[in-house]
């Protein structure tokens, strides 16, 4: 078991190098992060020693971003026909979903790591209160594999990487808004308190805007932890049935 | 007990049957050259043998697993060369063994060396340290076969292993497959016919799915069994530099059907 998820993992994170795909996403994150929060943030004027814009964009580059990395997960492999390689060597299906998702979380957090240079000028500049700082980094890491696993399971879905890339952009985009103030607002006319609250406890905003406010409280890490097991268990029913033909 | 034992195996993608229920079995020591016009079912029943496809009907079992309920030590028992020695692209061959050595639990000194070995049998030295996608069609298949061969198993399928080979690589091949044979059971799909008389002691034609011949080779004579799709059971005996007019006499499409 957890050989296969190690002989996976690597093989994975060094595709990631291998191709331009890896220089490419980074230089594009850490563009789009850095541009967000200076430009459109107004990180500089806003007078605040904290993260909390450059964080409050995060959500948003992941819905275009993390499709960008999980697309390939699977399609790509059916496309090549090494899917067939994959699952004739004796690795438990199991092994080979989480050991692909790992490499694509750790890219992830690497990519976010490479934003460092934010928190030091922030500190440079004023007095952060750097514990609300490393509980956002967590936070956005965990939402991070949310979206991930969202990616991997429609990824096991088709052989098609564009495909791939949009249906995962929908997906994460419903779980995404459906805790934003404005939907929230438009369904709180007529929708019951309590649907409403079941909808937007099913946001990653929701479960994302808790953490940053410093505490991350078990119930956030839970969703999260289900949210991407869940995904994942769907990979693997995916390209299990995909094996039915 | 034979290590490759096939039973009843079939497949339909939706309507469309692709094996409708093949049966056999292969002992140590034998080689089985894999025959069938295309489209026939080679790749689908190979497919279900190494675990890739569920069969809709029937089982298959290496070396006594059956590899739906006990896939695992199944396919740890297994190398398999799928149809186009599909491989990972971005990778080098050395990237590429170094993966499938750690996935069959081959580590430190005793990767290197079954690596060295399958780079020297099947000549990769010289790319070793090209990206797999470079590669010309014949070294990304010797690629796939040095995967297959790689942790030495006793069961070994290969789809087309000599597809794109220039002739000295078929000859290494097949002398590959020689001598590996008696420790192995091998099951080897392939449209050269005359591979089939140099490097196989068993033949099976199949056509739309069913066996229609299956017989013995030695000493250059082929004794088959037949059961031709359009005609009567029988038995046919040829000469194996012959197996050409055999394979079209059993699976030839009358010119109003085709
Ligand atoms: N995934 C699939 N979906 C639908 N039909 C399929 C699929 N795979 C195979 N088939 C069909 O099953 C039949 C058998 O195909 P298969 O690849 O097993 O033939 P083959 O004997 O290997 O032929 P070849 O000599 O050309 O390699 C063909 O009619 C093929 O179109
Ligand atoms: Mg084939």
């Amino acid at each position: 078991m957890l050989k296969g998820v190690s002989a996976v993992f690597k093989r994975e994170l060094a595709a990631y190098f291998a191709t331009p795909l890896a220089t490419v996403f980074l230089v594009i994150f850490l563009f789009a992060m850095g541009a967000f929060t200076f430009y459109m943030g107004g990180f500089f004027t806003n007078g605040q020693a904290n993260l909390g814009v450059f964080f409050s964009f995060h959500p948003w580059l992941y819905l275009f971003l993390i499709p960008a990395i999980s697309m390939r997960l699977w399609a790509e492999e059916r496309k090549s026909g090494t899917i067939e390689l994959l699952l004739t060597l004796p690795i438990p299906l199991a092994s080979a979903v989480l050991g692909k998702f790992l490499a694509a979380w750790a890219f992830a957090g690497l990519a976010l790591a490479l934003t460092f240079p934010i928190w030091i000028t922030v500190n440079y500049l004023g007095h952060p209160d750097n514990g609300v700082i490393l509980a956002s980094y967590i936070g956005s890491w965990l939402m991070a594999g949310g979206y991930l696993a969202i990616g991997s399971a429609v990824s096991a879905g088709t052989g098609n990487q564009v495909i791939a890339f949009v249906v995962s952009v929908v997906i994460s985009f419903l779980f995404t808004i459906a805790g934003a103030p404005l939907v929230i607002d438009a369904l709180s006319g007529w929708m019951p308190v309590e649907l409403l609250g079941t909808i937007s406890s099913f946001s990653f905003l929701t479960h994302f805007n808790a953490i940053m406010a410093g505490v991350i409280d078990l119930r956030d890490l839970v969703f999260f932890g289900t949210l991407i097991a869940f995904f994942l268990f769907v990979t693997a029913v995916l390209v299990d049935l995909r094996k039915a033909g | 007990m034979a290590m490759i034992e096939i039973d009843g195996l079939a497949k339909s993608f939706g309507p469309v049957a692709a094996v409708r229920g093949v049966t056999l079995s292969v002992d140590k020591g034998e080689v089985l050259g894999f025959l069938g016009p295309n489209g026939a079912g080679k790749s689908t029943t190979m497919k279900m043998l190494t675990g890739f496809l569920t069969p809709s009907e029937g089982a298959a079992r290496i070396c006594g697993h059956d590899v739906q309920s006990d896939p695992l030590p199944a396919q740890r028992l297994l190398g398999y060369l799928p149809e186009g020695a599909p491989a990972y692209g971005d990778m080098t061959p050395r990237g590429f063994l170094a993966f499938c050595a750690g996935v069959r639990g081959l580590t430190g000194e005793a990767a290197r060396s079954a690596i060295e070995r399958v780079v020297t049998r099947t000549e990769l030295a010289r790319v070793l340290d090209q990206p797999i996608e470079t590669l010309s069609k014949g070294f990304k298949r010797r690629v796939g076969l040095a995967q297959a061969i790689l942790h030495d198993p006793p069961v070994l399928v290969m789809d087309e292993p000599t597809d794109g080979l220039d002739p000295n690589q078929k000859h290494v091949v097949r002398e590959l497959i020689r001598e590996m044979s008696p420790q192995k059971a091998i099951i080897v799909s392939t449209h050269i016919l005359e591979e089939v008389a140099a490097i196989c002691t068993r033949a099976i034609i199949i056509d739309r799915g069913r066996v229609v011949a299956d017989g013995p080779i030695s000493d250059g004579r082929i004794v088959f069994r037949t059961s031709p799709e359009n005609g009567e059971a029988g038995e046919v005996i040829a000469d194996a530099r012959d197996l050409d007019d055999v394979f079209r006499a059993l699976t030839a499409r009358p010119a109003a059907a085709a």
